[in-house]
């Protein structure tokens, strides 16, 4: 794996080796068979000869596995502990970093909304892979997702009625372009790309789980460096701020993995 | 080291296998059940209490420890790294289920080849079967419990039926099986 990691960064320039390997492993591995590779060889020749399957390579062997008002207590803390704190600035600006096909920035938008918040606020949802940030700009879901979403939605102490949110057809639900307005999607690698801006929220959930400890400190700085004195930053249910370099200006809120900025 | 999966059916069993198990144990112990995808303590709490050994929810980059057990926590598959770390990882459901079995089974057999020992209880679907088939590729021992004695056999049976299993065991025989290993 390693030779082909090299081939990557030497012919592409993305550098993977500083992801976790087991998981990396188990998505190549899984890869492999799904285009029926007879060997690693013939993988590897191929990943250097086409830069169409190289675009396939980094969308499938990224996880990009999300739903809306994933994990519904965060969202519910999100809701009564941290927007309300955003209120008073004049443009909330939120980075989604890894954001995949967008199902957690539409669940922001919707939340922001029902704090009368949409309209001063910008989200910027940054992937490294083109194509999801397609469908994440597109905004539609399958139906057969909603009921789950819906759910999670309520559980969240959403009270509105989730389906008026969107308009369903031809068994998708596209979401409403009020939201996606205030969307803006572009590409970034967190491996190598550098701060863009300063951010009131930052949101990077089950990303920093495929990074190995090195990386991960070194997109923490990232993170610190993007983040206004004060603003928030929220990791994945099984991530944490507590081992990294940046971690003596930070103050976790309660048991939740949502840190903010001490001044 | 020793990794258990189960599903339905196979608290019970834990929850009495635990007590039983050496206080000196020399290897560290992987816990995988299919549970519902809340993060609540509950589930952890519960197994500590039976036990003087340390039991634990799994962490990410948390090294692996003789004589400690780890629970996979819940909406994560659990996987090991060759330098004796966890990691976890949030893709796609196995056999509809995350934590699946299989994942870390899997992972468990690559790194640690004949140190491996893959136990799988009571429960519902086939998740477990092709890990404790890995298990067995890689050199490592593989135990199923006895399906007659398992609340939901079809786990179990289901591992018999195109695993190979090196021992079939109810409890008692689980236990001094692992104590002995």
């Amino acid at each position: 794996m390693e030779i082909l990691l090299n081939d990557v960064l030497d012919r592409y320039g993305y550098d993977f080796t500083d992801y976790t390997k087991a998981s990396l492993k188990r998505r190549i591995t899984r890869l492999m068979s799904l285009d029926k590779f007879p060997s690693f060889a013939e993988f590897r020749f191929r990943l250097q000869k086409d830069r169409m399957y190289f675009d396939r390579f980094v969308e499938e062997i990224t996880v990009n596995v999300t739903e809306m008002f994933r994990d519904p207590s965060f969202y519910l803390t999100l809701r009564q502990e941290v927007i309300p704190k955003l209120a008073a600035c004049p443009l909330i600006r939120i980075w989604h970093a890894g954001c995949s096909t967008g199902e957690e920035v539409y669940s922001m938008a919707i939340l922001l909304k029902e704090a009368g918040l949409l309209h001063k606020s910008i989200m910027y949802a940054t992937d490294i892979n083109p194509d999801v940030l397609e469908k994440a700009r597109r905004g539609m879901f399958a139906l057969n997702t909603l009921k789950l979403y819906s759910e999670n939605y309520i559980a969240s102490g959403g009270q509105a009625d989730f389906s008026s949110y969107y308009t369903a057809k031809y068994g998708l639900a596209k979401f409403d372009m009020a939201l996606t307005e205030k969307m803006v999607f572009a590409t970034h690698n967190l491996v190598s790309d550098r701060s863009f801006n300063e951010f009131q929220l930052i949101l990077c959930r089950n990303v920093l789980i495929y990074f190995d400890k090195v990386l991960q400190d070194k997109v923490l700085s990232v993170f610190d460096q993007s983040l206004e004195p004060l603003g928030f930053l929220a990791l994945g249910a099984k991530e944490t701020l507590r081992f990294s370099t940046i971690i003596p200006q930070y103050r976790q809120l309660n048991k939740d993995r949502i840190w903010r900025k001490m001044e | 080291m020793l990794v258990i999966g189960g599903s339905a059916g196979s608290l019970e069993v834990i929850v009495r296998l635990l007590p039983a198990l050496r206080r000196d144990l020399p290897f560290p112990v992987i816990i995988v059940l299919h549970r519902k995808s809340s993060s609540d303590s509950t589930l952890v709490d519960l197994l500590a209490a039976k036990t003087f050994l340390q039991v634990k929810e799994a962490d990410e980059k948390e090294e692996l420890q003789p004589g400690i057990v780890y629970i996979a926590p819940s909406d994560y598959h659990l996987l090991v790294e060759t330098d004796g770390t966890l990691s976890l990882d949030d893709s796609e459901k196995v056999h509809y289920s995350r934590p699946s079995i299989d994942v870390t089974f899997e992972s468990v057999a690559e790194c640690y080849g004949e140190k491996a020992c893959g136990l799988l209880l009571s429960g519902a679907n086939a998740d477990g079967t092709e890990g404790l088939k890995r298990i067995k590729a890689f050199g490592g021992l593989t135990i199923v419990q006895d399906p007659a004695t398992a609340e939901v056999p079809f786990m179990p049976d289901n591992a018999v039926a195109f695993a190979v299993v090196d021992y079939v065991l109810p409890l008692n025989g689980i236990i001094e099986k692992i104590n002995s290993l």
